[in-house]
C-alpha cells in the first residue's frame, strides 16, 4: 500500500508527527467511519487503540463492539448500526474486513456514505489483496484511512526516534540505531523497549550506554552470520552467533543451507579458472560481482581437501536437522566445529 | 489375448493369481472348501519398482469382474484395467503421501456391495505412500470387508506399509523381470530391433516403464548417457560441484517438461469448471480452488524432480556395480556393455574397495533426497566422496 492512495488518508500509523496531530486536531470523532488498512497488526491495533480513545475521552458510557467482518450479517450489522434505544454513544470496531461477506458490501457503503452521528465505525483491514474491491470503494466514499503498513527496515530508526519522542523522551540518531541493532526488527519489542527506556532514563537524553546496558548482546543474528564466521574459521565467535541465532527464532535449515550456499561459493571461486576477468569469474563462480571480494578474502586458508570435508559435514547436517538425529541444535553445533576446522587444514 | 499379457516375466505370480480368480469364480457359483481355496480378501502385491505392481493390481482386479476369468476383450476387462469399472476403484497419488480424508472415503465406498454383482475390488496402487494415520484408519476394512469386497494393495517392500497392515493381506512378491523377457516384450509391442530393445532392457534393469521409455526416446537415451558420464568427469572439487549442479538441473528440466503439459490442462479444466471467462458471479471460493491445485501441482512437480534424481542415481551404482564386476573378475553381464571400454579402464585405475565406498556414497545420496535434504547439496557431497573414493 503506497503512500498518498485516495485523498482520505490521514497518514501512516507510524509516523510519530501523525499520531501527535492526530491527537490535537484531527481526531476521529463520532459520525465518523475510519478505514485502518495495512498488514502490521501492531500498529493497526494501536490506530484503533488510539481512536477509541479519542471518542471515550472524558466520557464513561461509550459502548465499544469488536467483531469479525466474516461473522457480519444484514441483521447484526443494522441492529448495531441503527439507533440505540438508550441513546448511547458507541464504536463499532470491525475486523479482517477482507472476509465480509460479498452480500453485506452494499450495506457498507450505503453506512459509509450517511453515517450516524452518534457513533464511531471503525474497519481493519489487514493488507493484502483480499477484499480490494471494498476497499476502493470505501476510498471513493472518502472514508478517512490510517495506512499501517510497517516501516521499512532502514526506517526503523525514524520509527524509534518518533516512539521515543511521543513518549516524552529524547534519542540521538546513533542511539535509534543502536537501539534497533540490539533489539531486532519486531515493532512490539521495539516500542516496548522504547517505553521502557523512556520511564527508566528520568528524563535524561537517552543514551547508546543505557541502551547497552538495558540490551546488550542481544542483536538479531541472521544464520549468513553464522556461516561467515565458521567459513572464517573463528569457531569460538561461530558457535557464539549460532546459539544467538537459535535463541532468535533462526530456523535451523536456514543455517545449514547458508552454511551450503558459502561453501559452494567459496568452492567454486577457488577452483575456477585461473586469469578470469572479474565478470567472467562472477559467472563462472555464480555470484555477483561484488561479492568477489569476500570470496577471495575467505579463499585464504582454504584447500580443495578441507573444503570437500566442509560440504560433506553441511550435508549431514542438513540431514541431521530434518529428522535423521533427534537433536538439530547439536547437529548444527558439530557442523560450524567440523567447518569452522576444516579451514586452515592442509 | 489376456489381462496377464501385460505382466512381463511374471509367470509364478500370474500362476498365483489365476489359482485366486478361479477360486473367487467357484465362491460366486456358492462352492466352498479346496475350490475357493486359491482366494482371500486382502493381498498386497509387492515388488521392485517397474515390476509391475499396479498393473498385476489391475489386471486381477479386471480378471475378478470378468465372466471369462480374464479374457482381455469382454467390456469387464477393459473398463476394469482402464479405471472405468464402477467396482474397481484404482487409488494412486502424484503428491507425496495418500491423506486419510481419501482413505476415509474409500472405506466407505468399500463397505458397499458391487452394483454388478461380481466383486467390489479396491486397489491401492501405492500403499507405501500412506501415511500413518491413514493405514490405521484401513485396518478394520482390511480385516473384515465386506462379503463381496476384495483389497488389493500394492508396495515396493513388505517393510513400506505398517506390520498392521502386512499382517492382515495374503503377500505376492513380483520378482525383477529377466532381462530377455523385457527385451521380448520390446520388440513385440513397439517393434524395436533387437540390438535396441537388448540395451533398453538391460539399462532399464527390469524396471519395464524405464525400458519402454528408452526404447520409444531418443532424448531418454541421451540425458542416460549424459548422466553416466559423471563418474569420468570428476577431477577435482569444481568439477564435482559442477557436476552436482547439472545433475539437479537436468532433473528440475526434466521434471518441468513433464509437468508443463499436465499442468496446464488440469489448471484450464478446473477454470472452466469453475466458470472463469464466463458472464455472471464468480463462485466465492474460485480463487482458493486454484490456488489449491497450483499447491498440489508445485508438490507433484517436487516428486517428479526427487524420482528423476532417483533414477539418476541408480543408473550410476549400476555403471560402479559394472566397475566391481570387472574388478572382481565376476563374469556376469554388464549392465553398461556400450561403455566396457572406459568401464575397464576406470577398474584398473581403482581398488574394488574404492568402487564399494562410491557405491555406498551413492546409496547414502538416495537415502538423504529422500530424507529431504536439499538435493543439491545432497548431490554435491554424493560427487565430492565419489571423487575422493
Amino acid at each position: 500500500m503506497t503512500n498518498g492512495v485516495g485523498a482520505g488518508i490521514v497518514g501512516r500509523a507510524w509516523d510519530a508527527g501523525f499520531v501527535m496531530a492526530a491527537r490535537r486536531s484531527a481526531a476521529p470523532k463520532l459520525g465518523d467511519v475510519l478505514l485502518v488498512t495495512g498488514s502490521e497488526t501492531f500498529l493497526a491495533d494501536r490506530a484503533v487503540r488510539s481512536a477509541i480513545a479519542a471518542v471515550s475521552k472524558g466520557k464513561s458510557d461509550v459502548e465499544v463492539t469488536d467483531l469479525g467482518a466474516g461473522e457480519l450479517d444484514v441483521g447484526v450489522f443494522a441492529e448495531l448500526t441503527g439507533p440505540s434505544l438508550f441513546s448511547a454513544e458507541r464504536v463499532l470496531v470491525l475486523r479482517m474486513l477482507e472476509n465480509l461477506p460479498t452480500e453485506m458490501v452494499p450495506y457498507l457503503l450505503e453506512y459509509a456514505g450517511a453515517p450516524a452521528d452518534d457513533m464511531l465505525v471503525v474497519l481493519v483491514h489487514s493488507g493484502g489483496q483480499k477484499g480490494k474491491a471494498v476497499l476502493d470503494k470505501l476510498r471513493k466514499a472518502s472514508v478517512n484511512e490510517v495506512v499501517a503498513t510497517a516501516p521499512k527496515t532502514w526506517e526503523l530508526p525514524q520509527f524509534v526516534a518518533g516512539e521515543i519522542r511521543l513518549l516524552g523522551g529524547t534519542i540521538d540518531e546513533r542511539g535509534a540505531a543502536a537501539l534497533v541493532d540490539a533489539v531486532g526488527h519486531d515493532l512490539r519489542a521495539l516500542a516496548g523497549a522504547c517505553s521502557q527506556l523512556v520511564s527508566d532514563s528520568g528524563g535524561q537524553a537517552i543514551s547508546t550506554d543505557l541502551i547497552g546496558q538495558y540490551f546488550g548482546g542481544r542483536a538479531e543474528v541472521t544464520s549468513f552470520a553464522v556461516a561467515d564466521a565458521a567459513i572464517a574459521g573463528r569457531t569460538e565467535p561461530a558457535l557464539e552467533q549460532l546459539r544467538w541465532a537459535l535463541d532468535c527464532g533462526v530456523a535451523a535449515v536456514l543455517v545449514t543451507s547458508a552454511m551450503a550456499g558459502g561453501l559452494r561459493g567459496l568452492a567454486k571461486y577457488s577452483s575456477a579458472p585461473p586469469g578470469l576477468r572479474e565478470a567472467d569469474l562472477a559467472r563462472e563462480v555464480g555470484v555477483p560481482p561484488w561479492k568477489l571480494k569476500t570470496l577471495r578474502q575467505q579463499a585464504r586458508g582454504w584447500t580443495p581437501g578441507g573444503l570437500a570435508t566442509a560440504i560433506k559435514a553441511v550435508a549431514q547436517a542438513d540431514a541431521d536437522v530434518k529428522g535423521a538425529s533427534g537433536d538439530a541444535g547439536y547437529a548444527l553445533e558439530r557442523m560450524v566445529i567440523t567447518v569452522s576446522r576444516a579451514h586452515g587444514r592442509r | 489375448m489376456s489381462v496377464w499379457d501385460d505382466l512381463v516375466g511374471q509367470e509364478p505370480a500370474v500362476g498365483i493369481l489365476q489359482r485366486a480368480v478361479s477360486g473367487a469364480a467357484a465362491r460366486l457359483r456358492g462352492e466352498s472348501g479346496a475350490a475357493t481355496a486359491g482366494m482371500t480378501h486382502a493381498w498386497l502385491i509387492t515388488g521392485p519398482p517397474g515390476s509391475g505392481r499396479s498393473n498385476a493390481g489391475r489386471a486381477f482386479a479386471a480378471a475378478l469382474q470378468c465372466a471369462n476369468e480374464g479374457c482381455g476383450e469382454c467390456n469387464e476387462c477393459r473398463t476394469a484395467l482402464s479405471g472405468a469399472h464402477p467396482d474397481v476403484s484404482l487409488i494412486r497419488t502424484e503428491l507425496l503421501s495418500i491423506r486419510v480424508s481419501e482413505i476415509r472415503e474409500l472405506i466407505r465406498r468399500a463397505a458397499m456391495s458391487p452394483t454388478q454383482g461380481r466383486w467390489q475390488v479396491m486397489v491401492v496402487e501405492d500403499a507405501d505412500r500412506l501415511t500413518e494415520q491413514a493405514a490405521d484408519a484401513l485396518l478394520k476394512s482390511i480385516e473384515e470387508p465386506g462379503p463381496k469386497t476384495i483389497w488389493v494393495l500394492c508396495a515396493p517392500t513388505v517393510e513400506d506399509v505398517v506390520p498392521t497392515i502386512r499382517s492382515r493381506c495374503r503377500l505376492l512378491v513380483l520378482r525383477t523381470p529377466p532381462v530377455p523377457a523385457v527385451a521380448e516384450m520390446l520388440s513385440r509391442t513397439l517393434g524395436v530391433d533387437a540390438e535396441l530393445a537388448g540395451f533398453a532392457a538391460r539399462a532399464a534393469q527390469g524396471h519395464i516403464g524405464r525400458a519402454r521409455a528408452l526404447a520409444r526416446d531418443e532424448t531418454v537415451r541421451e540425458r542416460r548417457t549424459k548422466v553416466l558420464e559423471v563418474p569420468f568427469a570428476l577431477r577435482d572439487l569444481g568439477a564435482c560441484l559442477k557436476a552436482a549442479q547439472q545433475l539437479a538441473e537436468a532433473a528440475k528440466e526434466e521434471a518441468k517438461g513433464s509437468a508443463a503439459a499436465v499442468d496446464e490442462k488440469e489448471r484450464a479444466a478446473l477454470e472452466q469448471a469453475l466458470g472463469v471467462g464466463t458472464k455472471g458471479a464468480k463462485p466465492r471460493e474460485a480463487a482458493a480452488a486454484v490456488k489449491d491445485l497450483e499447491e498440489q501441482q508445485k508438490a507433484r512437480a517436487k516428486r517428479w524432480e526427487r524420482d528423476v534424481l532417483d533414477r539418476s542415481l541408480v543408473d550410476l551404482m549400476a555403471l560402479y556395480r559394472d566397475v566391481l564386476v570387472v574388478q572382481t573378475r565376476a563374469g556376469s553381464e554388464l549392465i553398461n556393455a556400450e561403455l566396457h571400454t572406459s568401464i575397464v579402464q576406470f577398474a584398473e585405475r581403482t581398488t574394488p574397495e574404492q568402487t564399494i565406498r562410491r557405491i555406498d556414497a551413492l546409496a547414502a545420496c538416495r537415502e538423504a533426497i529422500e530424507m529431504n535434504v536439499a538435493p543439491l547439496l545432497a548431490l554435491e557431497a554424493m560427487t565430492i566422496a565419489l571423487f575422493e573414493g
